[in-house]
């Protein structure tokens, strides 16, 4: 079991045939993603790697191939145009790789998924994986490994590294989700704790935040409420200085909020088993499955 | 980005935020020809990008145009946290009635734009909004209707009771909306907004940041940039491409992507080192990329030793050992190198690094301590 993705993803590529589409595309079908079509405006009726049908719109990739999810790997300007294109189209979940979005777009995307009820994963994201069965997006298929542990991050290379302390120790994982570190996202940690809590093949939940903001202090209190399976949580940014954007837009401190501490106590006092450096997972994580 | 006090004024006057007219100088002899054509007493006001200028002697008041002149001659050059005053603000010193806060910021957790007005405003407004933050209204802004007209009103109404105020207050709101929006701001405020004796209600201060997002399709916005305000070698990477920040330790961290940079940072210090930067060369690393970030890191001379933290996932790894390689061969890298590289195309990185009689490692927490142990060796 896993969320958001699994065997049965049939998954749309938008803008395939651009130099990031295509590249993890290919990626993407090695892995054994099913990916049933790509959408670039004006090279429709083209064939991707002699197997993927283009089209020029996703309503029509939609009807033709009956994709269920779709990929973003489209450059910043489009991105907020491509995103309702998805969502129009019918399309109930969407990843959106692309980094660089204006945060004004985002802030009338999100009204307008809502509205037809489809999730958003990103801006400015890694993607998801449940390995062997369904990679979306750019997170290396060869760290991972199936098991029954779900990892929920807002960071990139910091996923990878900790998710190959697992594998290599001979954890799997359900699925794991990289959330973006934007501002404004279309998934946050609270619903994929829920996804997680939910799904029956997840038994321990890793989740990695940053500095900035106060998802991970809301997160912690999600889980003391709803979460009844072990968390285990990494914060990066101890030694950030406040008042400086460190990369993401969203790993800012301003003033007393937002800072490691703040939410490394957060997690502690809902009940997180709180790693101090990354390699510090395998510990935390075996303790939590053999409870 | 954050704009210059100066460039504020100048998009929300656009938009027709009453304001007293002032001028920007470069020289004392330009403070003093605004001063003249202002005519009575004025306030000099530094030009940088931090908080705290009244106290740091940034801000002078000036009876005469020739006191402006001594006052700018003191303010030109002066540092302020590091930044040189390169460029000073001349307006009118205003007899002030009361002095409201009026704000608009791009919240995380409501998705939207969230209005903060207050009707105690000026230098203290970050003291009121942590001990008081009742005395400050916030409101949502729906980004697809925008500020209604009643909104506006309501939160005008927090600030003032004469009707006439209220509405210009209330105009000002709809201004300063659409300067934020329009600009795709994640920080826009007026700070004081003042009422004069008279009656007057006019924006006194202002401070603006702009989504750097935005600045790729607004080359308008972008040309606003003053890196002279800025530390020059993050000048330097971002035109390089990079996301550096200063930091004060002696351990340079050259890694790719901001978490995993955080979290070397981070090691860095739990294992009782002191990290020199935060320095993110990003996804798609070219050779070129990390030469940059080399020769940055290693013009600071408090730097005794450095550390590569690769996890190669689109970022290739053989990229990054060639750029290493490179590097060493164009300048002479005078501290030592710890390299940690796992991922994409590994085999071939350490190939490449072995050729020339280097070593790389595989596990963070070894290179962490082993570049930990080099400089307090150092030391």
């Amino acid at each position: 079991m896993s969320i958001f993705v699994d065997r049965g993803t049939r998954l749309l590529v938008q803008g395939i045939t651009g130099r990031d589409g295509s590249f993890h595309a290919k990626q993407m079908m090695e892995y054994g993603t099913q990916v049933v079509a790509g959408v670039t405006p004006g090279k429709g009726g083209q064939t991707f790697e002699a197997k993927v049908p283009v089209f020029n719109t996703v309503a029509e990739a939609v009807a033709a191939t009956g994709a269920n999810a779709s990929v973003i790997y489209v450059p910043p300007a489009g991105a907020a145009g491509a995103i309702y294109e998805a969502a129009d189209a019918g399309i109930r979940f969407v990843v959106c790789i692309t980094e660089g979005v204006p945060v004004m777009d985002m802030t009338r995307v999100m009204p307008y998924v809502r509205e037809r009820g489809t999730r958003l994963l990103g801006p400015n994201c890694p993607g998801l994986i449940t390995p062997g069965e369904c990679k979306v997006g750019i997170i290396p298929g060869n760290i991972c490994a199936p098991g029954r542990v779900g990892v929920v991050s807002r960071s990139g290379t910091l996923t990878y590294e900790i998710v190959n302390h697992l594998t290599r120790n001979g954890i799997g994982q359900s699925t794991c989700v990289g959330i973006g570190g934007d501002p404004i996202i279309g998934t946050n940690f609270i619903d994929c704790l829920r996804a997680f809590q939910d799904d029956p093949g997840t038994d321990a939940i890793v989740m990695m935040g940053e500095i900035g903001g106060t998802d991970e202090q809301n997160a912690a209190a999600f889980v003391r409420e709803h979460v009844k399976k072990p968390v285990v949580g990494f914060i990066a940014g101890q030694t950030a200085p406040k008042g400086r954007r460190m990369g993401h837009a969203g790993a800012i401190i301003s003033g007393s909020s937002g800072t490691a501490e703040e939410k490394m106590q957060a997690f502690a006092a809902a009940g997180i088993a709180v790693m101090k450096r990354p390699v510090d997972v395998v510990e935390l994580v075996g303790k939590a499955l053999r409870r | 980005m954050n704009l210059h006090e100066y460039q504020a004024r100048e998009l929300l006057k656009a938009a027709g935020v009453p304001m007293f007219d002032g001028g920007v100088a470069a020289t004392p002899a330009e403070a003093e020809a605004i001063a003249k054509r202002l005519g009575g007493g004025v306030v000099v006001k530094a030009q940088v990008h931090t908080g705290g200028r009244g106290k740091a002697g940034g801000v002078k008041l000036a009876a005469t145009p020739a006191e402006a002149r001594e006052h700018a001659g003191r303010i030109l050059g002066m540092t302020i946290k590091g930044l040189v005053v390169q460029k000073v603000l001349v307006v009118p010193a205003a007899e002030i009635a009361s002095e409201s806060y009026v704000g608009l910021i791009m919240d995380r957790e409501t998705q939207r734009p969230v209005f903060m007005v207050s009707a105690a405003g000026g230098v203290d407004i970050e003291e009121v909004a942590a001990t008081t933050p009742e005395k400050i209204t916030r409101l949502p802004v729906d980004p697809v209707y925008g500020l209604l007209p009643h909104q506006a009103l309501a939160l005008a109404f927090t600030l003032y009771s004469d009707i006439r105020q209220v509405r210009t207050a209330a105009k000002i709101m709809e201004q300063l909306h659409a300067v934020f929006t329009r600009n795709g701001a994640s920080l826009a405020e007026i700070n004081p907004l003042v009422t004069t004796p008279d009656g007057q209600v006019l924006a006194l201060d202002a401070k603006i940041s702009i989504d750097d997002n935005e600045l790729d399709r607004r080359p308008d916005l972008a040309a606003l940039r003053d890196e002279s305000a800025e530390e020059p070698s993050e000048v330097l990477a971002r035109n390089a491409g990079l996301t550096f920040i200063k930091l004060d330790g002696n351990v340079g961290c050259v890694v790719n992507g901001a978490g995993l940079a955080m979290a070397t940072m981070d090691l860095v210090k739990y294992y009782g080192g002191e990290p020199a930067n935060f320095l993110d060369i990003g996804g798609s690393s070219n050779p070129e990329k990390v030469v940059n970030a080399l020769r940055i890191i290693t013009s600071d001379p408090s730097v005794k030793a450095i550390l590569f933290n690769i996890f190669g996932g689109i970022t290739r790894t053989d990229d990054v050992a060639n750029g290493i390689v490179a590097a060493t061969a164009q300048f002479k890298v005078p501290v030592p190198i710890v390299i940690r590289l796992t991922g994409t195309n590994e085999r071939e990185a350490f190939r490449i690094l072995e050729g020339v009689g280097m070593t790389a490692l595989s596990d963070m927490d070894e290179a962490v301590r082993k570049v930990v142990a080099i400089v307090k060796e150092a030391a």
